[in-house]
């Protein structure tokens, strides 16, 4: 009977070794799934060719990625900018200054804004932001836009990572200890002077993480952003100016993919390219975000 | 010093715009969802499938859809919590828990689930090709469980995390292997593991770039593991490109359908989760 529990404890113990490295091992595998992949790609033409050429002519076997890069950037930039100051001041608002009244009411409605599906977010974008950039905001800077835009794109995205930012802020935010606001407040600083004094600076590496956090987010966003970005496969010179992310070319061209020679390998390069860029991003961030817990904890 | 009053109230009021921008936005969504997707809405649209000629207007619905994205995310979750699990358990009870090993395991699955769908549907979709299975039920499952495994894991992780060590102590004390106090542990954290589960199935049902490679579309509810199913997200998105006003409009009540099961996901397990302070995942 002893024997028995054992034995089964054992063989427990080491099935669930297979089970955790086998699943941690998935980072692996696609890493190197996806670049085996794209080998007749790469043996084709070379990274910077592919990387700097606009030349996008699948049927000749062109396959310049500069154009979707460009407009990733675009977009992830555009979001941003947008989201980065707004989530700043929210998270500051909800940390120090919201009454735990108004905050057991405020951080609900974050949470279910991040548990809101992707395709919802491009539904909403194509039904609320395309009219208005379309009607009000275009014609105020551009002769004629149809909406479908970088900007369009970018505005959705900055809202579908307020979420994550002033989560990962106000966490960040929570830790700093009170004695430090304290001490501040008490030389006769005013609260606004605090915050940009001291809870800011101390919580600089944490804005980072959850900065750098949200750019891999944003980068790797396919179906809201395919939804309202135009899909032009041309280097976007305006906000207005329709643009064709990474993504969104993957998931766009799936359908052909296979019938065109080198094409699927080339699908399959965007999402190797994509694939590194995240992976480097998550790792800086969540490196930076546990040593702040350990500080913390230590 | 008046100076410095004004910057205070100035930045005061900038704070609640913004504040109310974020919070706001989620009403400005909804909002919108509900205002186009209300006039659409009928009985039609959750118990039928699609008629002949639903795609140009005629009558139909999506159920087909409906019942094929809660048989992927179905399928995903209980097949990634049977991963999840044992995983979950191996890092805090098998491992030390708080070790380097059990860290840099933390932040890999932390990585993990930062990495974007559209990348899991591409990698399903080479597995697909390797194994030569056909784009079906099988291959979106077998790509959204990939996608939701951090999910679990890392919740998981947290809810066990506030299983206090006094009584994971005595169950050893008692003599007690590890895989039996795993067990008490487990009995434990039931509530939790449901937020998990609700978590996981919310991002599952949601999601459209991993099955867009892998499960296919079909105007048909699958029978069978290797037909392809249709997901709602999908259903909505290729009826929102389309250029008749009745398809557009029923993507709107898809949509209206699936925001209203993804807030009720959201808000159970935000209910259930208040039980545990600490399971968040970013």
């Amino acid at each position: 009977m002893q024997r028995f529990r054992l034995i089964k404890d054992k063989i427990l113990s080491k099935l669930m070794l297979v089970l955790t490295v086998l699943s941690v091992s998935i980072v692996l595998l696609i890493g190197i799934g996806l670049y085996y992949k794209s080998v007749p790609l790469l043996h084709q033409s070379s990274w910077g060719t592919l990387l700097t050429s606009s030349e996008w002519k699948p049927l000749k076997g062109l396959f310049g990625f500069f154009p979707f890069i460009m407009g990733t950037l675009w977009v992830t930039g555009i979001a941003i900018i947008i989201a980065l100051p707004l989530c700043l001041l929210s998270s500051f608002y909800i940390t120090e200054y919201a009454p735990s009244r108004i905050r057991k009411i405020l951080v609900p409605f974050v949470n279910l804004l991040s548990g809101i599906p992707p395709v919802i977010f491009g539904v909403w974008g194509v039904l609320f932001i395309i009219p208005l950039i379309q009607n009000h905001i275009a014609p105020h800077f551009v002769e004629f836009s149809t909406g479908y835009s970088v900007l369009a794109g970018g505005i959705v995205l900055a809202v579908m990572i307020f979420p994550l930012v002033v989560s990962i802020v106000c966490e960040v935010l929570n830790t700093i200890p009170k004695e430090l606001k304290e001490a501040s407040l008490s030389l006769g600083a005013t609260k606004w002077e605090t915050i940009k004094k001291v809870s800011f600076r101390k919580a600089t590496p944490g804005i980072i993480a959850a900065t750098v956090l949200a750019i891999s987010r944003a980068f790797g966003e396919t179906i809201a952003v395919l939804m309202v970005c135009g899909n032009n496969a041309v280097v976007p010179h305006s906000v207005f100016d329709p643009g064709y992310p990474l993504p969104a070319l993957i998931a766009n061209n799936y359908g052909e993919m296979l019938s065109i020679p080198i094409y699927d390998s080339a699908l399959m390069f965007a999402a190797f390219l994509l694939f590194i860029i995240i992976l480097l991003f998550n790792i800086i961030s969540r490196v930076i975000l546990t040593r702040l817990e350990r500080k913390l904890a230590g | 010093m008046i100076r410095r009053k004004i910057e205070e109230n100035f930045f005061r009021v900038l704070m609640v715009l913004a504040t109310v921008i974020v919070a706001g936005s989620f009403f400005l969504i909804v909002g919108t969802i509900f205002y186009k997707g209300v006039p659409f809405m009928n009985l039609d649209m959750i118990t039928k499938i699609p008629g002949g000629g639903f795609y140009i207007g005629k009558e139909g619905g999506v159920l087909n859809a409906i019942v094929g994205s809660l048989y992927v995310a179905g399928g995903a979750t209980i097949l990634g919590l049977a991963i999840s699990i044992p995983v979950a358990i191996f890092i805090n009870m098998y491992l030390d828990g708080k070790n380097f090993i059990a860290n840099s395991l933390r932040i890999a699955f932390d990585v993990l689930f930062g990495i974007p769908s559209i990348v899991y549907g591409a990698f399903g979709f080479l597995i697909m090709v390797y194994f030569g299975i056909k784009a079906s039920l099988l291959g979106g499952i077998v790509a959204v469980t990939l996608l939701v495994i951090p999910i679990l894991v890392r919740t998981l992780d947290e809810v066990i995390i506030t299983v206090p060590k006094e009584l994971r102590d005595a169950s050893l004390s008692l003599g007690a292997t590890r895989w039996e106090m795993s067990k008490v542990v487990l009995r434990q954290i039931r509530p939790g593991i449901f937020t998990a589960v609700l978590l996981s199935f919310g991002r599952a049902i949601g999601d459209v770039a991993s099955v867009l490679f892998t499960a296919g579309f079909s105007d048909n509810i699958p029978t069978s593991l290797h037909q392809p199913a249709a997901t709602l997200p999908l259903a909505i998105f290729f009826q929102l490109g389309s250029p008749v006003e009745e398809v557009q409009g029923r993507a709107y009540a898809s949509a209206l359908i699936l925001t209203i099961v993804v807030l009720i996901i959201t808000v159970l397990s935000s209910l259930l989760s208040k039980r545990f302070s600490k399971n968040k995942i970013q």
